[in-house]
């Protein structure tokens, strides 16, 4: 088939009458410049008998092709990301740990030694194959690259699973924050108080205990809205991220559409809280 | 103004509403084989109920853009004739599937409706394009779909401001957005939504 035949072909041109899954594959891989008359065009190519019997198979094949497409979409679903995001903080954690040992060890033996995951990855690309040092330091080159993998794909994935989340929180708060509660699910049931002390849990139950103050924050500590507000404000701060944070969740989870207005509320509501210290 | 074909103003619960005839798709009051049509719940319901001349007669061939959970296409598909759905996001595409199932002139299509041509293999040409996405550059939206519409076609357009700029004034974004619909549309009307939805306008166009 060449390309111009190809640009103007209806979704039914290369699928047998009755084929389903055939039909459900060409409505979703297929494409084309510009619409056409697709019920008329059907009829002459024999695919069916009538413009009735069209729209039939058409309703046949949107619906299974819609309905395989959001399966397949939706099992890039909350676990899979969680599974990712521990994954990629347990990798750069032991990366982190042998890097030390690679240093200490490097340290003995080069005069040129540094520190780092950077200087792992110089002294990797040596050629000293028989060096116990340098096949260590290519552990942790890999262990760093399947983190940097394991970050683009929960950076990929999390969009998907919790757009609203994913903008404000930024994909990889996002999904530490799913992780922690155990899923979308859960998250979205969470008070934003909670929200706003997961990853807190030590100082939490110190503060119960009656032996420490209140933690102000848990993971959401990296967000933009926490770290770049004066220390003194950063309890409120929290306080208004992780309320909007659940929100978000919660409008993940139950409609799954996007709402920018969020972000823009959060914006709004930090930008006050900011006000105060100029004041 | 004269109502679409297959759409009627029934009374339930003593309140007069639009309703069209289908199965119930999202818990909504039915009458007999007749289903509330509540203006709350959809921008085009308040559209139609507010008198603006959309030029629906009922029958047409749609293609609609952003259908969410599908709680307004399946009332258009309850009075129009082929429907095309178009939603890019999976979540509420299921729910469509639950509405699509019995209407066998409903046909969901989890694409993108900013690349046309990743659907323009399925969809004829129509008569309606109703647009109501939740995206920045809803006037592109609406240029790169026009050409799915016929001629004589009509654009039925909701822009949401916020989706534009969350911080500009709407009524300049609804400018901006007008300005730019003129690269390939004659707007025949314009309509505010509120109180029922803030910052949107619907738009009537044709393809100029």
């Amino acid at each position: 088939m060449t390309g111009d035949e190809a640009a103007s072909a209806g979704w039914f041109e290369d699928v047998e009458p009755g084929d389903d899954a055939a039909a459900a594959e060409a409505i979703m891989a297929g494409s084309a410049d510009r619409p056409a008359d697709w019920p008329t065009r059907a009829d002459e190519a024999g695919f069916v008998d009538d413009e009735a019997g069209y729209y039939d198979a058409l309703h046949a094949a949107t619906m299974a092709a819609t309905r395989t497409a959001v399966r397949e979409r939706e099992r890039a679903d909350d676990q899979q990301l969680i599974h990712a995001v521990r994954a990629m903080d347990d990798c750069q954690r032991v990366a982190n740990e042998l890097t030390e040992r690679v240093a200490e060890w490097a340290g003995t033996t080069r005069e040129d030694a540094g520190t780092g995951i950077a200087y792992a990855r110089d002294l990797a690309a040596g050629p000293d194959d028989d060096d116990a040092v340098v096949t260590l330091a290519r552990r942790v080159r890999a262990l760093d690259d399947e983190a940097a993998a394991l970050r683009g794909r929960v950076e990929r994935t999390a969009p998907e699973v919790a757009p609203n989340l994913a903008a404000m929180a930024g994909p990889v708060l996002a999904a530490r924050l799913i992780a922690l509660a155990g899923g979308l699910e859960s998250l979205s049931r969470k008070p934003a108080g909670t929200v706003q002390v997961l990853g807190a849990e030590d100082a939490l139950f110190a503060h119960l205990r009656g032996q420490a103050p209140s933690p102000k924050h848990g993971v959401i500590y990296i967000h933009e809205a926490v770290r770049g507000t004066r220390p003194g404000e950063r309890g409120s701060a929290a306080r208004a991220l992780a309320g909007k944070l659940a929100i978000a969740a919660r409008v993940d989870h139950y409609s799954g559409e996007r709402k920018p207005e969020l972000d823009a509320q959060l914006a709004a509501r930090i930008e006050r809280i900011r006000e105060r210290e100029t004041a | 103004m004269r109502l679409p074909d297959g759409v009627q103003r029934r009374s339930f619960d003593g309140e007069d509403a639009l309703a069209t005839r289908g199965e119930p798709v999202y818990g909504e009051p039915t009458d007999g084989a007749w289903r509330r049509w509540n203006p709350r719940r959809s921008k085009l319901a308040a559209v139609v109920d507010r008198g603006v001349d959309t030029g629906l007669e009922g029958g047409e061939t749609v293609l609609y853009l952003g259908a969410a959970a599908g709680t307004t296409v399946s009332h258009v598909a309850d009075f129009a004739g082929p429907t095309y759905a178009v939603e890019v996001a999976a979540r509420p595409a299921r729910d469509l599937l639950e509405a699509a199932a019995p209407r066998p002139n409903l046909f969901p299509l989890l694409k993108d409706a900013r690349r046309p041509d990743s659907y323009a293999h399925v969809v004829e040409p129509v008569d309606v394009v109703v647009q109501d996405v939740a995206t920045r550059g809803q006037a592109q939206v609406a240029l790169r779909n026009r050409q799915f519409l016929r001629e004589d076609g009509r654009l039925l357009l909701s822009v949401k401001a916020r989706s534009e700029d969350v911080t500009a004034d709407p009524a300049a974004v609804f400018d901006e957005v007008l300005a730019a619909l003129t690269d390939g549309y004659e707007v025949l009307s314009t309509a505010r939504l509120s109180p029922l939805y803030d910052d949107h306008l619907a738009v009537v166009a044709r393809p100029d």
